[in-house]
């Protein structure tokens, strides 16, 4: 896992959680690199689009530093992308409360979540650990899940929620007050709507599984 | 489900984790990056930081304390003390801060929390609001409006605690709350360091006034008393220092007495050692 065998780019948009996702690659052992440079993007093995905050504030910083299409050209490579929360919502065709297109890699909206639900009340941001719940066949779960056991424990923090178009992109979901997507993917891009970065070991072996499988020769197969 | 968080809160003096009684009488608790460690093995759900340090030149030292802390240890980081403007927030997370909190400043000047909110979003913004019981205090609104009686009873102080302020800790967590607060950690003045429990009666006022989360902290003696603040006063999650610092239980039996007592929290799990 050393750079003379290619390196995973951090998309470097906003102020917020990038150092952490870039410290929790380190400790994997990647050769991480936080960028905003579309030619350094193109010669990644992976990317990780991080994120937190509100999608149309992401949205115009990659339109600024003109990285929607070199991550649209990256992803269409087939080579791995994973989108971390904020980074997970802006994968998708658009954001209800945003003006904004999404990238459009997967088909879908992102949704406010509402304090409300059915006449139970629950607390905005979703904000906590919670259980995962993987509602797909092991083999129709992403590799970089593969040591990921059913009920593990992320970290949460959001206001907004992610409904794909086709319910056979969401391969795993959480519970509260509704249930939210929480892992979505469809072929080489995959979102995750908890903090890996911030889950101690079992975030962590996400991140290495990924930084693996971007790697390895066979990374445009992904599931 | 989502489970309720135990948060041990590590006071910086100067590079140094010190914890006082009732803000004052400190005593050194050790280095922070080995505390934060010890920490994250016993399977803590966040760790606050906050720089009590009275000079600002020191404050370097904090950024350095949290850069540090954060390259070995995988858990949400908040960090507060002497936040004074949105490039004090933004020189926080860029070192690895996940939420920033604000205290004094925010009081002073309430647009604080907006504008720290707007550019860096509610979730990472923390109200901490520090609050003593005073009922009938007759409460004066700021800006030479009318006299407000009190109301919810406990009043908002700032400074570490010396300067009484104008405002009622539950109107002050709703207004900061609706500007952009994203959490709030709430800390009973009268409790705090005494060991005889959360004051479960404010935790419960401002858990039901406002719709973000609410960590209790100020009182911690015991397991009950994190139940309790959990159960009955409502709170989202417990901040706890002393308790935890020299020894007197682990997180792990916290999170196993909890648990014991249908309190929801996230199982412990044993976590690989920190390499550097």
């Amino acid at each position: 896992m050393s750079g003379e065998n290619g390196y995973i780019a951090v998309v470097n948009h906003t102020a917020a959680n990038i150092h952490s996702v870039d410290k929790a690659l380190r400790r994997v052992g990647a050769d991480a690199r936080v960028t905003a440079d579309a030619d350094e993007l193109m010669g990644a093995s992976g990317i990780v689009l991080p994120g937190v905050g509100a999608s149309d504030a992401a949205m115009r910083a990659l339109l600024r530093l003109d990285l929607v299409d070199p991550i649209k050209k990256f992803a269409a490579t087939g080579k791995p992308v994973l989108g971390v929360c904020l980074g997970m919502q802006v994968l998708f065709d658009s954001s209800e409360e945003g003006e904004l297109p999404g990238l459009g890699l997967i088909p879908g909206i992102v949704r406010e979540m509402q304090p409300n639900v059915d006449g139970i009340s629950r607390k905005i941001p979703h904000m906590g650990w919670n259980a995962v719940q993987f509602i797909r066949t092991r083999e129709e779960v992403p590799q970089i899940f593969a040591e990921t056991p059913q009920d593990a424990h992320f970290y949460f923090v959001h206001s907004y929620e992610c409904i794909p178009a086709s319910e056979d992109d969401v391969i795993a979901v959480t519970e509260y007050g509704s249930t939210i997507c929480a892992v979505v993917a469809r072929d080489n891009v995959i979102g995750t709507q908890f903090h890996p970065e911030k889950s101690q070991d079992r975030g962590l072996d996400i991140y290495r599984k990924f930084v693996d499988f971007s790697l390895s020769p066979s990374s445009t197969a992904m599931v | 489900m989502l489970t309720r968080r135990i948060i041990p809160c590590l006071d910086i003096d100067q590079g140094r984790v010190v914890k006082g009684t009732s803000f004052l009488n400190l005593r050194d608790a050790g280095d922070p990056a080995e505390l934060a460690e010890r920490y994250n093995r016993e399977g803590a759900d966040e760790l606050v930081f906050l720089d009590i340090t009275a000079s600002s030149d020191a404050r370097e030292t904090m950024v350095d304390v949290v850069r540090r802390v954060s390259s070995q240890v995988f858990i949400p980081l908040t960090v507060g003390g002497g936040i004074r403007s949105v490039e004090d927030v933004r020189r926080m997370l860029e070192a690895g801060a996940d939420k920033v909190s604000v205290n004094s400043a925010a009081v002073a000047r309430p647009e604080l929390i907006a504008e720290a909110s707007a550019e860096f979003g509610a979730q990472c913004i923390v109200l901490a609001i520090d609050a003593k019981r005073e009922p009938n205090a007759g409460f004066v609104a700021l800006d030479g409006e009318d006299a407000v009686p009190a109301e919810s009873g406990w009043r908002v102080y700032t400074h570490g605690g010396r300067h009484p302020t104008a405002l009622d800790a539950v109107k002050w967590a709703k207004l900061g709350t609706e500007m952009g607060a994203g959490e709030i950690l709430l800390t009973s003045m009268d409790e705090d360091g005494q060991k005889d429990g959360y004051d479960l009666a404010l935790t419960r006022a401002i858990s039901r006034a406002v719709n973000v989360p609410v960590i209790a902290s100020g009182g911690a003696g015991n397991l009950d008393h994190l139940r309790d603040a959990l159960a009955e006063g409502e709170a989202d999650a417990v901040l706890a220092a002393s308790i935890f610092h020299y020894g007197e239980y682990s997180i792990e039996e916290a999170k196993a007495y909890l648990a014991e007592h249908d309190v929801p929290v996230r199982p412990f799990e044993p976590q690989s050692e920190a390499t550097n």
